[in-house]
């Protein structure tokens, strides 16, 4: 079982976190149809240090991860449930 | 349908015999490839295909083959079928969903029973059939609609009760563990064919005709002059060519990116592994999305399984445990009989996924760029069809009819191709 050490929860099993995608900023509502496009579909897919939405299923909490997506190295983890100021938004 | 034979590498329908005669081929002359490899780059090619997988050597084949073009050159950053295409496990099948995914996979097929001859190889291609099992009325529905949409386009595929289930699988559990199989959709001329001796085969194949091969040569960047691609970068130094393919399955995103070509792929993980080998009892190829399992037995007696694809994006082959054991939970339920015997391998490969589970085919908005991508879960079967049409697509600047409704541009025009019976991928 693989585990995660999670600062906020301590050492949880993996498999109790979902993985919700990287975190992205949203176009403007009156932005083009190109920009939607590009926020809907694309991708930054190349192996990159970034910031990603994870849930803890058993206690309902979304965490900001910054993880190396070629290392699998997490660097930081922020709970998003409890603190979302916009201060601390990644 | 006749009874299934417990064993059979040629299936006892019709075509069985033709299929066996057309596999007696030579043996792969290893000798003859090891003398076909260049030594050092030339300073320009006509074409340079990126990636020494299947898909890459194919259409280095068909480029030599239907189009003429021998002054092409495949850079491999490794060896060659070392990426997914020697990490996959080699099912081959036409019963999709989408009009444009059933046609491609259907042509696709074709080449496939005629790819021993062609190559003069034995890919071992052994037409098992192909049960993908309901375990809900919801799969039921789909699969209803799954052969409608195949049977429309001619492809042998139908929807059976769990008699017939039974029947072709006498050792499935049809209570499967409180999920109890309530029919499958049947698609005969599904089969598994040798990874290894395809690479190898289209590889000989285009070496013979002209092709270098090089591998372990990395490509570090591209020259783009207005709008136009006329070089390559590579650790073995630098290359002209007004037309690049690119075929690098998880490795797309790190080639596209040194474009800046924005495409919708992410990587993720897919496992697979192989049992011990066992006496021959397994004939048809089997698969359930709602268990996330599939299994089949090679020609040396062993079990190729996998699941679903891992869950979150990683640029890693990686194993892990977790996955074992959840393969082994959903097996246990399929075929209680597996209790005692042991896995001998595990590996993954990495699948570069599109949100629509249909591949990214043809020319990009970087002129003389072409595309051979978001193979995800689905590549292997592809192979033969996808390197005849991006030979084309390259010859000619234009895509191939085929593979015309895969284009990039589809994710700006919200043209999108759902294919929901992609393989590994919960629905």
């Amino acid at each position: 079982m693989k585990l995660f050490d999670c600062p906020e929860l301590g050492e949880r099993p993996l498999s109790e976190f979902v993985y919700g995608g990287a975190v992205r900023a949203a176009p403007s509502v009156d932005a083009t149809d190109d920009a939607w496009a590009e926020h809907v579909f694309h991708r930054h897919g190349a192996p990159a240090l970034r910031t990603e939405w994870w849930y803890h299923r058993p206690s309902g909490t979304w965490f900001w991860v910054t993880r190396d997506t070629a290392s699998d190295a997490v660097a930081a983890v922020r709970s998003a449930s409890t603190n979302r100021t916009e201060e601390n938004a990644p | 349908m006749s009874a299934p034979a417990i064993w059979s590498l040629a299936k006892s329908s019709g075509n069985s015999v033709e299929t066996r005669e057309r596999s007696r081929c030579s043996r792969v002359d290893n000798t003859d490839v090891a003398l076909s490899w260049p030594r050092r780059l030339k300073k320009s090619y006509d074409v340079v295909i990126v990636g020494g997988g299947g898909h890459g050597l194919a259409a280095a084949h068909y480029l030599a083959r239907d189009h003429g073009l021998t002054d092409v050159a495949v850079l491999e950053a490794g060896i060659i079928g070392r990426g997914n295409s020697g990490r996959n496990t080699a099912i081959v099948r036409s019963n999709y969903l989408t009009p444009e995914g059933v046609r491609l996979y259907r042509e696709s097929m074709k080449l496939w029973r005629e790819l021993s001859a062609a190559l003069d190889i034995n890919v071992f291609y052994s037409e098992r059939g192909h049960l993908t099992l309901a375990h809900t009325e919801g799969t039921l529905r789909t699969m209803r609609w799954r052969a409608g949409v195949n049977q429309e386009l001619g492809v042998d595929s139908e929807l059976i009760g769990p008699s017939d289930v039974a029947r072709l699988c006498p050792k499935l559990d049809l209570a499967c563990g409180g999920m109890p199989i309530l029919g499958a959709l049947y698609h005969p001329p599904g089969a598994v064919a040798a990874h290894d001796a395809v690479v190898w085969g289209y590889a000989r194949a285009a070496m013979r005709a002209g092709v270098e091969v090089h591998q372990n040569t990395r490509v570090q960047g591209f020259d783009v002059r207005e709008g136009r691609v006329v070089g390559v970068q590579t650790s073995e130094g630098h290359v002209s060519a007004n037309r690049v393919l690119c075929a690098v399955a998880g490795s797309t995103p790190r080639i596209t990116s040194l474009l800046g070509l924005g495409t919708p792929i992410v990587v993720h993980p897919l496992q697979a592994c192989i049992s011990e080998p066992m006496h021959p009892w397994l004939d048809p190829i089997v698969v359930s999305a709602s268990l996330h399992a599939y299994v089949s037995q090679d020609a040396r007696g062993t079990l190729v399984m996998g699941a679903a694809l891992d869950g979150y994006e990683l640029h890693q082959p990686r194993s892990t445990f977790d996955f074992m054991e959840e393969l082994s939970s959903a097996m246990l339920d399929l075929f209680p009989l597996l209790g005692r015997v042991r896995i001998v391998r595990q590996w993954a490969g990495m699948a570069d996924m599109t949100p629509d589970f249909s591949p990214i085919m043809g020319p990009t908005s970087i002129d003389g760029f072409f595309l051979d991508a978001g193979w995800g879960t689905w590549g292997f079967k592809a192979t033969p069809i996808s390197g005849k049409t991006m030979a084309h697509t390259v010859a000619t600047g234009t895509a191939h009819p085929l593979i015309e409704p895969f284009r990039l541009s589809r994710f700006v025009d919200y043209a999108l191709i759902g294919e929901k019976a992609a393989a590994s991928v919960g629905h």
